[in-house]
């Protein structure tokens, strides 16, 4: 970890803070890049899909590729960016907002029946068949009032996800 | 750098649950008819995995943490100057030429020890012991080594194995200075290497190669062949099979515990006061970490025989395992982690993420069926 190639000055911690929305302090945004920097073993500026599947918690989450793929090729402003919806400082909207971009893989701002599907099959592997997913998204959506092609967009998840009590916060350790 | 690849699923039979260990408190267990916001919902997965992104256990046992540094002061400056001349000007040369002494001794004597004594086994194994001993002794002083060793010595007697956890090769030689054992090791190369080969084979040694799967069973023969054997050098086994930064124990691997025979934990704490023994082996070679070790003003440990354990009646191999890394954990105040150290070198196997797969299929199938 000794061998990082630069500190972050003062003007960098608030350009990153900025482009974050504030949602992480100056010390918590220091601990990221000292994190980003570990993971980044060989110094390239971003970290690659080894250099993740090195932490075995992350390597074992399903959703672990799904999100790599988000994370792929982001420099340090872009993951302190991408983390902020776990921060506590974040709001409700930014949280759904991130889950939805998880969902929405093509990002044209709609989910469709296959992308929930998608998901699902990621969280259950080989589990349950394709039929019972399908008839467990369907009845699902008929439950809530759409139909098997509706097109989902980001005011539908908010409406669905905005009064549950979502708790999506990690905390970053500070030294 | 090794490429990452799926570890083999032999390898992962015998772990405890880690479910058991990782913290599962985001995860409740859902009741109730299933909704649309229960499947969209996927936050407490996505909590676990920013989480391990953000900080992450297994990556905390094998971080070298670098010393604060007290130099920055007018007056403190030059003092660490000083400081600096005189460990690279003096001690180190002294060190060196100590090191070089220990060794002309160590290889005029060994040599011939060992070839002209060939017939009379019993007074050459003796011998070869001492002389083993004699040239950690130099090791050991070459790093100015203070080492404060506690509780009884090991005795030389059949059946037992010693167990220990592992930061550096150093471990092996603050050992050997005290004991001759025979110990199982990585087969390294360069110059390492060689002396495996020569000298430390004699003592009894046995060799592994991590990448080997097949490796395992051949191990496991040839140790419980020694253990059995009446004169053999006691043997040490580091069951964590990699090096961990002694703020941390990984997981101990069930090898050294299922031989039927008494396992004695030795503790061993290294005081970073003067300098971090942790060998990072990703990040130096062992010549490089050495050339650290003597180039610093010594190198601190403690030693701790502990009391030897035997397995209890309807413990299993893997429980007894986690027994004593708890016993050394505790003595040489280091935390423990679930991870196998062997994840350094290659992946989780699917089998985990299966689980939690399954475990969530499951509770959707359950609730599906509520009404």
């Amino acid at each position: 970890m000794g061998n990082t190639s630069s500190m972050l000055t003062q003007y960098d911690i608030e350009e990153v803070q900025e482009h974050c929305s504030n949602t992480f302090s100056q010390q918590e945004i220091v601990s990221l890049y000292q994190r980003f920097c570990q993971l980044d073993r060989n110094g390239c500026g971003f970290i690659s899909a080894e250099e993740f599947m090195t932490v075995p918690e992350f390597a074992v989450n399903p959703l672990s590729q799904r999100l790599f793929r988000m994370l792929d090729g982001l420099n340090f402003k872009e993951f302190v960016a991408f983390l902020s919806a776990f921060s506590s400082r974040a709001s409700l909207q930014q949280k759904v907002e991130f889950i939805f971009k998880v969902y929405d893989t093509d990002g044209n701002g709609k989910v469709t029946f296959n992308e929930m599907l998608d998901i699902l099959r990621d969280l259950t592997g080989q589990f349950i068949s394709e039929q019972q997913r399908e008839k467990v998204v369907v009845q699902v959506l008929e439950e809530a009032g759409y139909a098997k092609d509706s097109l989902l967009v980001q005011a539908d998840f908010m409406k669905i996800l905005g009064n549950s009590g979502l708790k999506m916060e990690v905390e970053v350790p500070v030294d | 750098m090794s490429k990452l690849n799926t570890s083999s699923s032999e390898l992962d039979f015998d772990r405890p649950n880690i479910e058991d260990y990782l913290p599962s408190g985001s995860i409740q267990e859902p009741h109730g008819k299933l909704r649309l916001r229960d499947l969209l919902d996927i936050s407490p997965t996505l909590t676990e995995a920013a989480g391990a992104i953000v900080d992450d256990s297994f990556t905390r046992c094998f971080k070298s943490n670098p010393p604060e540094p007290w130099n920055w002061n007018i007056y403190l400056f030059p003092l660490w100057c000083l400081g600096v001349v005189v460990r690279y000007g003096l001690l180190f040369p002294s060190r060196v030429i100590v090191l070089t002494i220990g060794w002309i001794i160590f290889l005029s004597c060994y040599f011939p020890v060992h070839f002209l004594l060939k017939g009379h086994d019993k007074l050459r194994k003796r011998l070869e012991r001492g002389l083993v001993e004699l040239i950690c002794s130099f090791f050991v002083a070459s790093w100015t080594g203070v080492v404060k060793y506690h509780g009884p010595r090991p005795s030389m007697r059949p059946k037992q194995v010693f167990v220990a956890n592992h930061t550096s090769m150093i471990d092996f030689i603050v050992l050997e200075q005290m004991t001759a054992f025979a110990v199982i090791m990585q087969k390294h190369p360069g110059w390492v290497g060689l002396l495996q080969s020569t000298i430390l084979e004699s003592l009894g040694c046995i060799w592994f190669n991590r990448s080997e799967s097949k490796d395992r069973e051949i191990v496991a023969k040839k140790l419980r062949e020694h253990v059995h054997g009446a004169d053999n050098n006691p043997l040490l086994i580091f069951p964590e099979g990699t090096c961990v930064n002694n703020h941390y124990t990984v997981m101990f691997k069930k090898g050294a515990f299922e031989l039927g025979c008494t396992v004695c934990p030795i503790a061993i704490k290294y005081n970073k006061i003067f300098v971090d023994a942790f060998w990072n082996s990703r990040k130096q070679s062992f010549t490089t970490h050495l050339l650290q070790l003597m180039t610093s003003w010594a190198v601190v440990c403690d030693v701790w025989y502990l009391e030897p354990q035997n397995l209890k009646p309807g413990e299993t191999p893997i429980e007894f395992a986690e027994r004593v890394r708890d016993i050394i954990s505790v003595r040489a105040g280091l935390r423990k982690v679930p991870w196998d150290g062997y994840l350094k070198y290659s992946r989780p196997s699917p089998k985990h993420r299966e689980r939690k797969q399954q475990s969530f299929a499951e509770s959707i199938l359950r609730r599906l069926e509520e009404k």
